[in-house]
């Protein structure tokens, strides 16, 4: 449960060293727990993580607990993938639909055991998911309030958690995960997170939450440890190719207008729907829409110059075709990277378009015409990010 | 039992009064079809129990008054067995101090009724005629979609319009008007007389969860009143020789002429499905029955919660099915009778009439409010039939059969029904003496059917008669849920008919007659499977 009824805005379990550290007390909304946007500065924050090590404090996350004998199949049917071929102990990054084969939200899942599986996600979903769980067996909590979680990434993040005595952490592969004694409690870690980076995910009890910070940061110390908010980390994800929930597609349940919602396959991440598996919310319209092709693709697009294409209208020749959801100077990349959702028609790699930007300087507005192309995945994947055992930095 | 080793292009669920009229009309395009009935006779909700020793009585449905004329000549009723044994039969209100009103078709006699009020009918009939004239052209199609419209879709519903257009600038007003309202205002703003007020009243809340003051009550008097357009008999409630079960009897009979295969006492487990297709039907003695198509004529609810299960649905339908309202609020009341019953005042000939106990409105919504907080009425309304006065075999010589639908009996009574049934039981009889001061003396036997016994008796969840409500939220393109309404499922090859689909219960055969033209418009060439699965 989220414990909305003791006060509008929450803390997290770590609130009381974000406050500390957040120097620049630049805080945001996130569902419902006040975070910051900003420790320091964004770009110090941005290198913490590819250089050295950034945390991040994702507890607001939404967290259901999903057990019962028939938790494999409740999830099935509620995601595109199949989940069948995740094995205990592992990770999937997954995303669900709603009937008319729309993007409702997308989020991690953790097989915990057998019949035992966390959903990590940026929607509050219980609803749905209990609707869903007609007919089965299967129990859904929300724990999000009673999981405490920390991001620890970065080149020599594996390096710091082995200084805090997680022994035999660097082994872990990616989108594994393994448990660690601490303080006389157990912890969960899992090497997964949002920045493309070599990094892992602590998950705990709250009431561990100031004792670890504590511990990591002493630990850290030697290795450029740094509190970021959620400002780098979006310029992160970009760098990364990640998509943002609310911000690069619309979840179904909350467009309102419609034709605003997308689909896996306009997302992009078609390689997330598995149609050799039993039926799946969306799957009918999925069929459909892999028969007779979909409205938008989403691009990543290498923008020309350094001004960041954010909210653009992307155009062909003198048509509009689309729109830039995402947008940064990507600094190690050194690319000026945009996500856009755009006419299928011109979705293709090498694509070429234009993006009219509009900046501000000093109450004047100007406009660029910036030309874009279509390019073909992300534009940073070090080799960091999968190596096992993990390098140490 | 049947040879279920031959093999069958479509397997109608249920053997009532759809499911064989849609078997009759797949036949009769050169179908191989089996009907899989679970009841021990045929007819569904047209049955005929004898519920006392040499006293029968139709145990669900008790009047004909909407069966579509085309299903009585596709199927050759008459030949098989089918007869009435009353038509046009009249209505009698009966009135607390014996001074009752008679409705004969559009003509009122008795209870003092002014000649205003006599005009006022003839014009509200009239008026009400002309609307379910608009109307009853879209009951025998599939309703239109609200998307993905096709040609013929678009077509009908500009026909829709265009005859609702038609009917002029005061009815169409009239009818956009009284569409959503309810029938105690457009009751009080026609009538004087309260017994003339409240049988219209009654025909527009029978079957239904609703009281004169619920809204788009009117359009439940239409509904009942689309007979008066196409039903066999009209205008007005018929008897069936023999009881309801007779027509059910003459139908099995018809589609087995058409070579069409009826297996009673085949309790249907699941509808065998791959993925998302259906590939057959699995009884529940482990026999599996192979078919491209199967139909199910049992309800909404019976057939995606028990027969497909919700694991096997996306999210989006699970939730309207849950969401479809079928809790039954009438029950059945059979009593065998020693003589012909007397009632207060009623001259003896207009005793076989449809006589109605609710002698105004206040008292029918009286009767319907503790329904609403799970409790049956003090003071109830009765549709009351006594059938063996126009048809004698149904009891022996010189007795008599009484059969009323009853409301208001909520399916979930607060207590449950075991303890409540009694005490409702021996409340109907008070009630009824009230009228038929003899009835004690003259009562044989007495049986009560709950919705809870209908549902048990004649598997239709919730025990509701219409397989879910009528009313504009759950009728045409919304019957029984949108993405289901024009027969066919979520899940290909399986098709949803019966009173839960458009255009929904009574006696009417029409969503049979409608989904057998559904499934036959498909283009798709239908496979026969050669083989047939014992498990």
């Amino acid at each position: 449960m989220i414990p909305h009824n003791e006060s509008m805005i929450l803390h997290t379990p770590f609130h009381s060293r974000c406050e500390a550290a957040c120097e620049v007390n630049l805080w945001e909304d996130w569902k419902g727990y006040t975070t910051p946007q900003v420790f320091t500065e964004i770009d110090m924050e941005y290198f913490a993580v590819r250089n050295s090590t950034g945390v991040f404090d994702l507890s607001p996350m939404t967290k259901y607990r999903i057990s019962g004998s028939d938790s494999g199949a409740f999830i099935n049917k509620l995601i595109t993938r199949d989940i069948r071929k995740l094995a205990v102990g592992r990770v999937s990054y997954v995303l669900w639909c709603d009937g008319e084969g729309k993007v409702m939200d997308d989020g991690t899942i953790f097989r915990l055991s057998e019949n035992d599986y966390r959903l990590c996600c940026y929607t509050r979903a219980l609803d749905w998911l209990m609707w869903t769980a007609e007919g089965f067996d299967v129990t859904i909590c929300e724990e999000t309030a009673e999981v405490a979680a920390l991001a620890v990434q970065g080149p020599t993040s594996c390096a710091v958690l082995k200084a805090m005595g997680f022994s035999g952490i660097e082994l872990l592969k990616p989108f594994g995960m393994a448990y660690f004694n601490f303080s006389g409690s157990q912890l969960m870690v899992s090497r997964t997170g949002f920045t493309g980076d070599l990094g892992y995910e602590v998950w705990m009890e709250p009431n561990l939450g100031e004792i670890f910070w504590d511990a990591l940061f002493d630990a850290g110390k030697l290795y450029g440890i740094r509190a970021i908010g959620s400002s780098a980390l979006d310029m992160l994800r970009i760098e990364a190719g990640f998509l943002q929930a609310g911000v690069d597609f619309v979840p179904a349940d909350e467009a309102i207008r419609s034709g605003r919602s997308r689909s896996p396959f306009e997302l992009g991440l078609g390689w997330l729907v598995s149609f050799d598996k039993p039926v799946f919310n969306g799957r009918k319209a999925l069929l459909k829409e892999r028969a007779q092709g979909s409205r938008y693709a989403f691009v990543y697009l290498d923008v020309e110059g350094n001004k960041p294409a954010e909210h653009a209208f992307v155009y062909h020749a003198d048509i509009e075709v689309g729109t830039i959801t995402s947008a940064a100077w990507c600094p190690t990349a050194k690319t000026n990277i945009a996500f856009a959702q755009v006419d299928a028609r011109y979705g293709s790699k090498g694509q070429s378009l234009i993006a009219e930007i509009y900046y501000e300087r000093e109450l004047k507005w100007t406009r660029v015409m910036a030309s874009c192309k279509v390019i073909d995945g992300p534009v940073f994947a070090p080799a960091r990010r999968r190596q096992t055992p993990a390098p140490n930095f | 039992m049947t040879d279920l080793k031959s093999a069958y292009d479509v397997v109608v669920i249920g053997g009532g009064h759809n499911g064989l009229a849609c078997a009759a009309s797949l036949a009769k395009a050169g179908k191989k079809v089996i009907v899989l009935e679970a009841l021990h006779s045929p007819g569904g909700a047209c049955a005929t129990t004898e519920f006392f020793e040499q006293f029968s009585v139709s145990s669900c449905a008790q009047w004909l008054y909407q069966l579509d004329e085309s299903v009585i000549s596709q199927m050759s009723l008459k030949q098989n067995g089918f007869e009435l044994s009353a038509r046009n039969i009249p209505t009698t209100i009966l009135s607390e101090t014996g001074n009752h009103l008679t409705i004969f078709g559009d003509r009122l006699a008795g209870a003092g009724i002014s000649e205003k009020d006599k005009m006022a009918f003839k014009s509200f009939n009239k008026q009400m005629m002309k609307f379910c004239d608009v109307l009853s052209k879209a009951f025998k199609r599939r309703p239109p979609s609200l998307i993905e419209r096709s040609f013929g879709d678009v077509l009908a519903l500009l026909g829709l319009g265009m005859k609702i257009k038609m009917l002029g600038k005061s009815d169409m007003r009239d009818l956009m008007r009284l569409g959503l309202i309810n029938i105690y205002d457009v009751m009080e703003e026609n009538f004087d007389n309260d017994l003339l007020k409240a049988a219209i009243s009654v025909d527009s809340v029978l079957g239904s969860h609703m009281g004169p003051r619920s809204p788009n009550t009117v359009f439940g008097y239409l509904y009942r009143h689309m007979g008066d357009i196409f039903g066999y008999g009209r205008p007005g409630v018929s008897l069936v020789r023999g009881g309801m079960g007779q027509l059910g009897q003459s139908m099995a009979k018809a589609v087995k002429a058409l070579g069409v295969d009826i297996e009673l006492n085949a309790v249907v487990d699941r509808i065998s499905i791959d993925v998302d297709k259906v590939t057959g039907v699995i009884l529940r003695d482990g026999r599996e029955l192979k078919a491209g198509i199967v139909v199910s004529s049992s309800d909404p609810k019976t057939t995606f919660e028990k027969f497909v299960g919700p694991v096997n649905l996306e999210t989006d339908t699970v939730r309207r099915v849950k969401n479809v309202r079928m809790k039954g609020d009438a029950a059945k009341l059979h009593i065998a009778l020693d003589g012909l019953p007397k009632f207060r005042g009623l001259a003896e000939s207009r005793t076989g009439d449809r006589l109605l106990i609710a002698p105004n409105m206040e008292y029918i919504e009286r009767a319907f409010n503790p329904s609403k907080y799970g409790q049956f009425s003090k003071s109830p309304i009765m549709d009351i039939s006594i059938p063996s006065i126009h048809d004698s075999g149904l009891a022996p010589d010189g007795k008599h059969v009484l059969s009323a639908i009853v409301q208001y009996a909520p399916y979930d009574l607060e207590g449950g029904w075991e303890a409540g049934k009694q005490p409702f039981q021996d409340l109907l009889i008070d009630c009824l003496s009230q009228y038929y001061p003899d009835i004690k003396q003259q009562t044989l036997s007495v049986e009560l059917l709950t919705p809870l016994d209908i549902e048990q008796r004649h598997l239709m969840h919730g025990g509701h008669w219409h397989h879910g409500e009528i009313s504009l939220d759950q009728v045409l393109m919304m019957r029984p849920f949108p993405g289901v309404s024009q027969y066919r499922t979520p899940i290909d090859g399986l098709y949803l008919s019966g009173a839960g689909t458009h255009p929904g219960g009574g006696v009417m055969g029409l969503a049979g007659l409608n989904t057998a033209k559904e499934i036959l418009s498909q283009k798709k060439k239908l496979k026969r499977p050669n083989f047939y699965d014992s498990t």
